[in-house]
Order: structure tokens, then C-alpha cells, then sequence
């Protein structure tokens, strides 16, 4: 019986050590909470990029998001916390979680913002532009609004990948949920509870998130045809694709 | 050029190739695994309204649920098999939950009446997902096949922390020898380069056959 890894008396030594994984646990909470943050700013910011008309945002933009997509998040962790410190600058595992994490997924976020201004008509710009609208004026009051129903389910995918990431921390030791129960587990040598453990807290963030995400936008096509209609592009696409969409929506 | 000449002696560019041979074949082996049981998963889980949807949606949404290091880590701990094994096993049983939600978008986004007509033409359920269904529906998921081809080669580098030296880990163990802060970051650059030219060649597909994609009835959404 105490030879499992699952026995009874490793769930207790566990809980009496409750507080390790509380901590942990809370870390992970904070470094997603802030990370979201800064990925919202620079994923707005760069998803306006990729899609105003200036070549050289559309650029700096477009660098941005396939550098960041295609290296892996683990070397730009490691490049903050082994590369950095070699020309003086130091920064503390928190900063490097917030900052690596926020910068990483800011870049998904920013394809994100960029799909949903596309799907938005061309005409409202025009519209805006022509009631005397600035450029920025007319994405922060008619396109952006617009926008938002239809990237908040990518988007809460994103935040999801998010905190799913953070666990990265636990390869620099991050002080993170993820190091927390690894460390625990092999100083104690106890690895099943402290998995499962781990594994349950993750999931009570991450599922509601995404049950939520694919709720709205169930409710999203069968209710708002119209919003569906407008991620098509092309009038031809909209007229075959109608029937289909509502046929979706009912089932 | 001696600083280079340094860096990328012969024995280094060998001990940083033999971990790219890792990455990659753990990789195409995580691809090709998951690939398999997540279309089984997937159609599953869309038409089976018993036991067995249950089961697999229990299964997709947990492995979607929780990190990808955890499962590395649990595995390589609590299950008594080779590192190298391991690692693939881990990558396996969570990229195959991604997989089976990518085919179930495919199945999404294939027209019931599909179904209706095949039926009415003589075709059984299973002929009718054989000849009609999973045809249309991998014609209509490459797009999110090749960006999930993408995140498994960087995940990959999450096996680095169980030891598993693929390209990460090579790197990593080749820059503790250096002293220099050139050296460390010009073996950076090439880590993050050689990763780069894998991924951006994968990518630039991906916007091919999305440009290819608006002409086709209906686009599937690329979740990353």
C-alpha cells in the first residue's frame, strides 16, 4: 500500500505543506495577471500596426510577431536570465516572467487584434474618416468596439495558453506553481500527489476560461449570424456560406 | 573569425547537430502519434453521444487544461522508461489532445447535409466518414496542422528540463563553456536562428495556403 505513489499518507504529507503550493499557486496567479496585461498593450498596439497602411509599422509589426512566434519561448526565457546579464542588465525571475511571458504571447495577441480589425468592413473606416474621424480617433471609437465580440473567445484562448506558459519559470527556478511542486516533490520524493496537485490548480484557471471561450462563441454564430458573416470576406463567400452558418447555429 | 572559428569547431557543430537530430525526430514522432489519436479523439468525441464522447472530452479539455512541462515532468518521474522515450510520450499525450480539437474544427466545418446526401446515396456511417467526411475536413485543417507542427517543434525544448538533450539542451550545455559574453550570444543567435528557419519555412506555408484558403468556401480560424 505505501509503496504507490498515490498512498494515503503522501496526500497527507502533502497537505500539511499546503503553503508551498498556496504560494506557488499565487506567483503563477500574479506573473499571468500582469503578463496579460503588458501582452494586451503590445498585441493592441502592433495588431493596429499590422493592419494601418504604413509600410514600416505594417513592418516593425510583422518582425515583431514571427520573430517572437518562431523561437521557442524556453531559449527567450533562458536569453533574459543567462544572455542579459553578461552586458549588466539583472533583472529579478518575477520581471523575467511578466516581461518574457507578456512579450511572448503579445505577439499571438496581436494576430488576434489584427484578424478581428480586418474583419471589420473597410467602409466604416471610410465612414469614420469622412464624418471628420482622425485614424486613431476612428479605431479607438467605431473599429475597435466592433472588434471586441469578435476576438474576446482567440483571445481568452490566448490568456489560457498564457498561464499555461508561465510554467516555463520552473526551468529557472521562477518561484512559480510549477518549480514550487517540482522542487517539493523531489526534495520529499513524492510525485504523484504533488502532480495531481499541481495539475488540479492549473485547471481550475485554465477551464472555466476556456469553457467560457467556446460558450461565447457558440452563442456567437447561432444568435449573431451577422457577426459570423463578417469574419467572410468577400460578398461571393458571404452569399455561400450563409445557409451553412445558420445550419452550425442550430446544431 | 576566431571567435567563430571558436564557437562552431568541428566537435561543437557536432554536439549542436546530433540535438537538433533529437528535436526533430521527436517531433515528427510527436506529430505523427498525436496526429492519429487526435483524429480518432476528435471524431469521437463530435459523434459519439455515449461512454465513449464522454471519455474523450474528458481527456482532450484536461491535457488543454494543464501545462505541457507538467506532463514531462510526471511522466519522466512516475513512468520507468527512457528519457528519450519519455519525452516523446509526454509530447504525445498532450499535443494529441490539440490534434483531436483541430480535426474536430475540420469535422465543424463540414455542412451536415454532407452527411444526408451520402446517406441517401447508400452510404453507411463509416463509409460515409471514410470517403466524404475526413477527405474534406484534412483538406480544410492543413493551415492549423502546420501552425500545431510549429508549436511542437518549440515545445520540444520544454524536454530540457527532465535533461533530454535535444537542440535546447546541447546549446545550453555548450554555452556553460564559454566564458566570453560574444561567445554566449552569438551561440544564441544561432540557437534562435536554426529554430527560426524550422519554424518561419512552417509559417510561410501556413499564409500560403491561408491566401490559397479565402478562395474555398470557408476558412478555418487558426487558433494557435
Amino acid at each position: 500500500m505505501n509503496s504507490s505513489p498515490f498512498s494515503l499518507d503522501k496526500w497527507g504529507r502533502l497537505f500539511v505543506s499546503w503553503q508551498t503550493f498556496a504560494e506557488g499557486f499565487l506567483t503563477t496567479l500574479v506573473i499571468a495577471v500582469l503578463a496579460l496585461a503588458l501582452a494586451l498593450l503590445l498585441g493592441i498596439v502592433f495588431g493596429m500596426f499590422s493592419s494601418s497602411h504604413l509600410r514600416g509599422l505594417k513592418g516593425v509589426s510583422r518582425v515583431y510577431v514571427e520573430f517572437i512566434q518562431n523561437i521557442p519561448l524556453v531559449i527567450q526565457i533562458f536569453f533574459l536570465y543567462n544572455g542579459l546579464p553578461l552586458v549588466g542588465i539583472m533583472l529579478d525571475k518575477f520581471t523575467i516572467g511578466v516581461l518574457g511571458i507578456g512579450v511572448y504571447t503579445g505577439a499571438y495577441i496581436s494576430e488576434v487584434v489584427r484578424a478581428g480589425i480586418q474583419s471589420i468592413p473597410v467602409g466604416q473606416m471610410e465612414a469614420a474618416k469622412s464624418q471628420g474621424f482622425t485614424h486613431v480617433q476612428a479605431m479607438r471609437y467605431i473599429i475597435l468596439p466592433q472588434t471586441v465580440k469578435i476576438v474576446l473567445p482567440p483571445l481568452t484562448n490566448q490568456a489560457v495558453n498564457l498561464i499555461k506558459n508561465t510554467s516555463v519559470l520552473a526551468m529557472i527556478a521562477g518561484g512559480d506553481l510549477m518549480y514550487r511542486a517540482d522542487s517539493w516533490a523531489s526534495s520529499q520524493l513524492l510525485y504523484g500527489p504533488a502532480y495531481v496537485t499541481t495539475g488540479l490548480l492549473y485547471f481550475v484557471l485554465c477551464f472555466p476560461l476556456a469553457t467560457w471561450a467556446r460558450n461565447y462563441e457558440q452563442r456567437l454564430k447561432s444568435h449573431d449570424v451577422q457577426s459570423a458573416v463578417l469574419l467572410q470576406k468577400s460578398k461571393k463567400v458571404f452569399w455561400g456560406s450563409l445557409p451553412e452558418l445558420s445550419k452550425k447555429g442550430a446544431a | 573569425m576566431e571567435l567563430l572559428s571558436s564557437i562552431f569547431s568541428r566537435d561543437n557543430v557536432l554536439f549542436l547537430l546530433a540535438g537538433m537530430r533529437t528535436t526533430i525526430v521527436i517531433a515528427a514522432s510527436t506529430i505523427l502519434i498525436a496526429l492519429f489519436f487526435g483524429t480518432i479523439l476528435g471524431l469521437v468525441r463530435n459523434y459519439d453521444h455515449g461512454i465513449l464522447g464522454k471519455l474523450s472530452a474528458v481527456y482532450i479539455e484536461t491535457f488543454r487544461n494543464t501545462p505541457l512541462i507538467l506532463w514531462i515532468l510526471a511522466i519522466r518521474f512516475l513512468v520507468p522508461i527512457p528519457a528519450f522515450y519519455s519525452g516523446i510520450l509526454s509530447m504525445s499525450v498532450f499535443t494529441t489532445a490539440i490534434m483531436a480539437e483541430v480535426v474536430r474544427g475540420g469535422l465543424n466545418s463540414i455542412n451536415k447535409g454532407q452527411f444526408e446526401a451520402a446517406y441517401s446515396q447508400g452510404f453507411g456511417f463509416f463509409q460515409t466518414l471514410r470517403f466524404i467526411i475526413i477527405p474534406q475536413c484534412f483538406k480544410n485543417i492543413v493551415p492549423s496542422l502546420l501552425s500545431q507542427m510549429i508549436t511542437t517543434v518549440k515545445d520540444t525544448s520544454f524536454l530540457w528540463a527532465v535533461a533530454i538533450e535535444e537542440f535546447t539542451g546541447k546549446g545550453m550545455i555548450l554555452m556553460g563553456r564559454f566564458a566570453s559574453s560574444t561567445q554566449v550570444f552569438i551561440l544564441f543567435a544561432f540557437m534562435a536562428g536554426m529554430y527560426f528557419i524550422i519554424n518561419f519555412t512552417l509559417s510561410s506555408i501556413v499564409r500560403r495556403q491561408n491566401t490559397k484558403g479565402q478562395n474555398l468556401k470557408k476558412p478555418v480560424l487558426v487558433e494557435a
